[in-house]
């Protein structure tokens, strides 16, 4: 399904590739250290009452 | 008419981003899929530049995130300096690991682009060294909010920087026009006669811009929305903190 990029094939793939991989990590950590932000705030709260 | 420093409060700044949030992160990831996807497989190779063309629609939005979120750090902590506002502080503080990713993004795809382009993969051109400064600048205000354990203290030092980094950030937008030399092109996208000039030769073909557009637009939104919930983040950090000092307290 890829379109034929002729000989600059690795040069378009690796561009997006990387770039893509790179926005992924970052949303990812984002939202991991949301998650144990808030949960961590949750637990203190509960034991605050 | 509510005030916009109303939503320096935390807690106001909570309630609003609660339903901003999800419709910004809806907004980012249908332009961001349309947009690539439209770029990737529904647009021809260009006649010089063959399809590493299709390199323009990471590349470009990337730069312009890159360059504009120094900007966003800029306002952020001119607020904290002239207002105080805490939720201020923590916009920048957001806004600089997604500005340093960005800016990560145009420099390697920059560097795949240029290198059949230019036949090199690397430069001391006046827009890609400044480029690379800013990212050693972005890695620098991370690593202070980190280095220091007062949080205003952090605030104050940080703003600093940002300031001084600020050069970098104009200087990576316009190197080209300052220096007129060196291998990157000068401002071809965001330009009104590139894209509606009648010269051809300068003129970006709406067949690449309108993708174009919405991948700037997919980017813009997603940027928004990271630092939305990295500035939550770091909300829910301070009250933990803040919870747990006046718990030792007690």
């Amino acid at each position: 399904m890829i379109p034929d990029l002729g000989k600059y094939t690795a040069t378009v793939l690796s561009a997006y590739g990387a770039s893509i991989a790179l926005l992924i990590l970052l949303v990812w950590a984002s939202l991991r250290a949301s998650k144990k932000a808030r949960q961590a705030l949750e637990k203190v709260e509960r034991k605050d009452g | 008419m509510a005030s916009i420093w109303e939503y320096a409060n935390p807690v106001k700044f909570m309630r609003l981003t609660d339903r901003v949030l999800p419709v910004v992160a809806l907004g980012a990831a249908v332009c961001m899929v349309a947009g690539l996807i439209w770029g990737f497989f529904l647009t021809p190779d260009d006649f010089r530049q063959g399809s590493t063309v299709k390199i323009i629609y990471l590349h470009v939005p990337a730069a312009l995130i890159a360059i504009n979120a120094w900007f966003v750090m800029l306002v952020a902590s001119l607020v904290w300096f002239i207002r105080r506002h805490h939720v201020s502080a923590l916009v920048a503080k957001a806004a600089a690991p997604v500005g340093a990713v960005m800016t990560l993004i145009a420099l390697i795809t920059g560097a795949i682009w240029g290198e059949p382009m230019w036949g090199t993969w690397w430069v001391w051109d006046p827009r890609l060294t400044s480029f690379l400064i800013l990212f050693l600048f972005y890695l620098g205000y991370i690593a202070l909010w980190e280095a220091i354990e007062s949080p205003d203290t952090a605030a104050d030092l940080t703003a600093v920087l940002c300031l001084v980094g600020s050069v970098f950030a104009v200087l990576s937008r316009y190197a080209v026009n300052f220096w007129n030399q060196g291998l990157h092109q000068g401002a071809s996208v965001l330009r009104a006669g590139a894209v509606t000039g009648s010269d051809t030769e300068e003129k970006v073909s709406n067949v690449f811009a309108v993708p174009l557009f919405v991948c700037i637009a997919g980017f813009v939104l997603l940027f928004l929305a990271l630092v939305l919930l990295r500035t939550r983040t770091e909300i829910r950090k301070r009250r933990t903190a803040a919870l747990i000092a006046r718990e030792r307290l007690v």
